[in-house]
């Protein structure tokens, strides 16, 4: 067969995007550019994991070498010499508990800005949309205040309250969009069949949005989990500190100790990356599939 | 758009011109609606205290001289009575009247357009090139993904090691390649393009999936179509490409803009706003007047109040937008 009827006859058939078949040119420029994109994206990382091996000459040398006597010595450090286990353990905590109250605040309000309209439907799209804009810098220390006068600061529950402001109206935005995918008929049945619209969110509509709920629960826990703002001004005390906090310390105006933050990087990266990876595939869905409808 | 709710009761219709002259309308509509209330209840609560409040004393804090001096505190059984005055616009008169606001907004809006615009282009460029037929394709996207897996604040750390001037591996590439040192991040210009490249690298992969979500919602229909009338791949581009992205594209747009101009961590951790206050940005530069220092607690409140002004502004304008492409609220 010809090249030409082959082209002809892969046009003819059914798929998606039948058409841009690439001369061998094309292809390589293609994965050129495509390898050039990656190198970029993985560099740093790259670097990052080498550089955690290194010792302290190796961190301190200014010759580009990949290694210098491989050792996990910095990770030891780490992990026996600084307060990092019990930043690791307060991120957790912290990030864990605003991801289970924000979801479970959220879910009934995405709910019903979804089915519903109702008076006040519009106040509170727009009670979600600008809340997310809120900048740090208007909240942070009329929030500081109220803790202080609490007796919350340095606490978990004060960092945990604070990040409520944004997680809160964050998942009730993802949740709308996912709800919104979500065919309208099924609860309408289910409220033909008896179901009140509690009845029909609670055993109709939540089982269908698991994958939607682990979406915005991963989603809120990363939010809390890398922020910075709060947790600096908000942890105070070493032993008190979260990981976005702490990990400040290793790197001073002065002196700056890069085996302990490249090592501490790895550890923080390394399980974000596996579950994110996992979950990769939903994560935009949520944020634009009201969108993508549209 | 009430099918489901005037279903569950079968009332009439809220808009129906008999609805709206029966005496007792109150009542009628707390009753159809009272669980859409019940539902959206938890939200208004803890914003309403979370944010409400915090929020309207931010505003007159701003309206005061407010700072860590004269706040008043309680200090074991001393109560120390706050000494602040209200001020009025004073504060506002002094940051809009002074330059150091307007430039700092400058470089804010050059930085977030900068950011944007290489998020967006880059992005949906990949997305292009990953949207076709491709060997190893899914290898390619898990790998370009790979930067949104990380913490913004570890990517951050691990940035400012790669720019540092004396070990930095990008220097030592330079010099490798027989060219001078840079200070990265000392000198304005350079150290602003070191952080808009953190950021880039950082929200390329967000925008780069969105994207090719968009793409692929496209019907591969039209392309034949216009593959069959002779449209160039320039043409389809324009006419097919860009308005079958347009929903997708307001989304990502509006929330990598909002995200950009409150971005604290890369600015905080890279720069640290520095050299001087060069690349401090508009949020980093509030952050940083209300908690060094004597905390300046009223001047930080006022960029606060002023920066939201700014992005409901841009909200508005962007809610029109929806508006007229038929989003209803």
């Amino acid at each position: 067969m010809s090249p030409t009827t082959a082209r002809a006859a892969r046009r003819r058939s059914p798929r998606p995007r039948g058409r841009g078949e690439r001369g061998p040119g094309a292809s390589v420029a293609l994965h050129a550019t495509l390898v050039a994109a990656v190198l970029v994206s993985l560099f740093p990382i790259a670097w990052l994991l080498l550089t955690s091996l290194k010792p302290r000459a190796g961190w301190l040398s200014t010759e580009l070498e990949l290694f210098r006597d491989p050792s996990l010595g910095n990770y030891a450090r780490v992990l026996g010499e600084t307060g990092f286990p019990g930043w690791l353990l307060n991120s957790a905590l912290v990030a864990g508990l605003t991801m289970v109250l924000g979801v479970f605040l959220a879910a009934t309000t995405g709910y019903a800005v979804s089915r519903f309209r109702f008076p006040g439907y519009r106040g509170v799209m727009w009670l979600l949309l600008v809340t997310q804009m809120f900048p740090v810098a208007i909240l942070i220390v009329p929030l500081y205040n109220l803790m202080a006068g609490l007796g919350l600061l340095n606490r978990i529950p004060g960092l945990v309250i604070a990040y409520m402001t944004v997680a809160v109206p964050f998942c009730a935005w993802m949740m709308k969009s996912y709800f919104d995918s979500i065919p309208r008929e099924l609860d309408e049945a289910g409220m033909v069949d008896g179901l009140s619209p509690f009845g029909a969110f609670w055993r109709v509509v939540l089982p269908l949005a698991r994958p939607g709920l682990a979406v915005t629960a991963f989603y809120s826990f990363m939010t809390a989990w890398g922020e910075v703002a709060y947790a600096t001004v908000f942890m105070t005390g070493e032993e008190n500190h979260t990981l976005g906090a702490g990990l400040q310390l290793f790197v001073g105006q002065h002196w700056s100790d890069w085996g302990l933050l490249t090592a501490a990087a790895v550890l923080i990266a390394v399980p974000a990356s596996v579950v994110f990876l996992l979950v990769q595939r939903h994560l935009v869905t949520g944020l634009t599939a009201g969108a993508t409808k549209a | 758009m009430t099918v489901s709710a005037t279903r569950a009761d079968g009332a009439p219709r809220e808009d129906s011109p008999a609805a709206r002259r029966r005496p007792g309308r109150w009542r009628e509509t707390a009753g159809r609606h009272w669980y859409a209330w019940a539902m959206v209840a938890p939200v208004i609560v803890v914003m309403g205290v979370l944010v409400g409040w915090p929020l309207a004393r931010g505003v007159y804090l701003s309206l005061t001289d407010a700072t860590e001096a004269n706040i008043g505190r309680t200090i074991g059984v001393n109560v120390i009575p706050a000494t602040y005055e209200f001020t009025g616009l004073a504060n506002y008169l002094e940051i809009l009247s002074g330059g150091l606001f307007w430039a700092k907004l400058a470089w804010t809006a050059g930085w977030t357009a900068a950011c944007v615009a290489l998020h967006y282009g880059i992005g949906l460029g990949l997305a292009m090139l990953l949207n076709r037929r491709l060997r190893f394709r899914s290898v390619y996207r898990v790998l370009l993904i790979l930067p949104w897996a990380i913490p913004a604040f570890v990517a951050a750390f691990v940035w400012r090691y790669l720019y540092n001037s004396d070990y930095g591996v990008l220097n030592a590439m330079l010099e490798a390649a027989g060219l001078p040192a840079v200070g990265w991040l000392d000198e304005p210009l350079t150290a602003r393009i070191a952080v808009i490249a953190v950021n880039v690298w950082l929200g390329v992969p967000f925008m780069m999936v969105a994207m090719l979500g968009g793409l692929q919602a496209i019907p591969g229909e039209l392309y034949e179509a216009a593959e069959v009338d002779g449209a160039s791949p320039a043409r389809r581009f324009r006419h097919i490409t860009l308005p079958g992205l347009r929903a997708v594209s307001g989304t990502v747009i509006l929330l990598g803009t909002i995200w950009t101009f409150n971005m604290f961590p890369v600015i905080y951790l890279v720069t640290g706003g520095g050299p001087g206050s060069e690349t401090e940005i508009l949020v980093t530069y509030a952050f940083r007047e209300a908690f060094t220092g004597v905390r300046d607690y009223s001047g930080s409140a006022t960029w606060g109040v002023i920066i939201l002004a700014l992005l409901v502004l841009l909200a508005l304008v962007y809610r029109r937008a929806l508006r007229r492409q038929g989003e209803v609220w």
